[in-house]
């Protein structure tokens, strides 16, 4: 734990220190802000945070590989991988602190959007639970985005072409529900499972279903994996 | 008492020649290419290894290996006893490491990253202020340790590598090609920082110059192709370097008036031959310092007996021996 916390740290202070996460913060708080005024000048406007919470998913699609990008390609670039990997650290402990670093980079970028919900507060009488379960599912969703990602760039010492991977896979995750109009049988119920924006519906309305919740932790978990993987297959090259 | 005593002496002598490094038929493969090919060694503790070898002979694959950051395709490697491969964490603890390209994280301060490298290799944070003090001192960094690492010279980032691999007082110290690109002063410095880490670290680096490793080190292995090709002191190496030259040679003629002649020939040590009376083949080696061959050739000719073959031979280590100060004296 130690270890995965000495990780983290030097990567959040890294995020921090360049102008890297206050940039994803301004961008991703000009477009909720955006759409969350779209949302309310409306004829019948609802006091709710759906408004941004739809878009939020796309963002976060394109956001979370730019977070991402640097944390294992810049290593391999670097050659500083080869001091994390004869220090006498673990794999897991590697890639758990560069998520715990990515994760907490993005969950700041949600901090100034809570300035959305003061004046529904203000001038409104929301729902404070949907404005909860979506604050808990954009962090979900999130965290499988940022697994995806850190994956991603273990893959190639070039960061390009890690966040482009990401990116791309994340947009077919997110559209590939579309599909379902053009499949018959079980493959409906496939795509419609698949599909990463499709879990994030019911945490915007307010509800939070077991089976969306598994959904993000098992997407997660096992993309982490998967970086873990990698990263131990370079031992075998 | 005197039991005592003796049993005393017996495990000093123990500690002395205790081994710290031990390599057992060290194979490794990329793909079908034999990176190295069967490498057998150990290093006693507090011992100076120099690793000489022209590029790609296999010294960084060992040291990868060694330092878990590749396991061999065969054979066994230990350091302090621990298994590099089903032991590796521990092995691994033992060992401060600057590999060949000294990796580091440019945008951080030099204290900084030597904070960082101190907690991943599980140092309390009293033990890593003292230590950080102690490396800065040691590298002399003073002036630098709020610099950010990216705007330090090649000579300094050097010394941040080598602060960063003795920080945690590890017991091994590996240094691939510790002085490659940096100028001729810290070169000196850099040999004579290393020269004072033996005795408390057991040490191995890598050259692919000569002096270099007789300058530093009290014993030098010579890979070649992925394979150990000699191991002695830099000084005994020197000198069977110097008494080799070989020139093989048919002659056909007497050989009770050949062989005399032949060691009459200025600068020959010793002539053996084989074959019939009437067609020999002689094996001739001389001292080395000026070429023979031409002398041996006038002198056959003059007697008037068949020359069928003059060739010298090649000594595969003053070849590669030849190549490495060769490599020196362009440099310089």
């Amino acid at each position: 734990m130690k270890n995965t916390m000495a990780i983290a740290w030097r990567e959040i202070k890294t995020y921090f220190t360049s102008p890297m996460a206050y940039i994803i913060m301004a961008v991703y708080s000009a477009l909720a802000s955006y759409y969350f005024v779209t949302s309310i000048s409306g004829v019948l406007p609802e006091a709710t945070i759906r408004g941004f919470l739809i878009p939020s998913t796309l963002i976060f699609s394109l956001l979370s590989p730019l977070i991402t990008m640097r944390l294992l390609a810049e290593e391999q670039k670097l050659g500083t991988l080869e001091l994390l990997m004869t220090a006498p650290l673990k794999e897991y402990e590697i890639v758990l602190g560069k998520f715990i670093a990515s994760l907490l980079t993005l969950v700041s970028t949600l901090v100034p959007t809570l300035y959305l919900v003061i004046l529904l507060v203000m001038f409104g009488s929301p729902d404070l639970g949907p404005v909860l379960t979506g604050y808990l599912g954009l962090i979900l969703f999130g965290m499988a985005t940022l697994s995806l990602g850190l994956f991603a760039s273990s893959l190639s010492p070039n960061q390009i072409v890690g966040a482009v991977l990401a990116m791309g896979v994340l947009i077919i995750l997110s559209v590939i529900d579309l599909a379902s109009n053009y499949v018959g049988g079980i493959f409906v119920t496939v795509v419609d499972q698949v599909s990463i924006t499709n879990h994030f519906e019911d945490f915007s309305r307010g509800i939070i279903d077991t089976h969306d919740v598994v959904y993000y932790l098992l997407f997660t978990s096992f993309l982490l994996f998967l970086t873990i993987r990698s990263l131990e297959s370079r031992r075998w090259r | 008492m005197e039991r005592i005593h003796e049993g005393k002496s017996h495990t000093m002598a123990d500690l002395k020649k205790e081994t710290t490094i031990e390599v057992n038929n060290l194979t490794k493969y990329y793909g079908d290419y034999p990176a190295i090919e069967d490498i057998s060694f150990t290093v006693n503790k507090g011992e100076i290894l120099g690793f000489l070898g022209p590029n790609a002979a296999g010294k960084t694959t060992t040291m990868r290996i060694l330092t878990g950051f590749m396991p061999p395709s065969g054979g066994s490697a230990k350091i302090a006893g621990y298994d590099v491969v089903s032991q590796s964490l521990e092995a691994r603890r033992q060992i401060g490491y600057l590999p060949e390209s000294v990796p580091l994280y440019t945008d951080m301060t030099v204290e900084d990253y030597l904070d960082f490298m101190g907690k991943i290799r599980g140092m309390d944070s009293k033990r890593r202020k003292t230590r950080i003090d102690d490396v800065i001192s040691i590298c002399r960094l003073e002036e630098y340790k709020s610099s950010i690492i990216g705007k330090l010279s090649k000579g300094f980032r050097q010394r941040v590598g080598i602060s960063q691999a003795i920080l945690h007082e590890p017991q091994v110290l590996i240094l691939d090609e510790p002085t490659i690109g940096i100028d001729p002063i810290q070169v000196v410095e850099t040999r004579n920082l290393i020269k004072d880490l033996g005795g408390e670290h057991t040490v191995i680096l890598s050259s692919h110059i000569l002096p270099e490793v007789s300058a530093v080190c009290e014993r030098v292995i010579i890979i070649h192709e992925g394979q150990i090709v000699a191991e002695d002191r830099p000084d005994n190496l020197s000198n069977r370097l110097r008494a080799t030259q070989r020139v093989e040679v048919d002659i056909r003629g007497p050989v009770s008036e050949v062989t005399p002649a032949l060691r009459n020939v200025q600068g020959v040590r010793d002539v053996t031959h084989s074959g019939s009376n009437e067609l020999s083949s002689y094996v001739i080696q001389s001292d080395g310092e000026d070429n023979i061959t031409e002398d041996i050739a006038a002198l056959i000719a003059s007697k008037g007996w068949g020359l069928l073959r003059l060739q010298p031979t090649n000594m595969s280590l003053e070849e590669i021996f030849l190549s490495l100060t060769t490599t020196e004296a362009e440099k310089q």
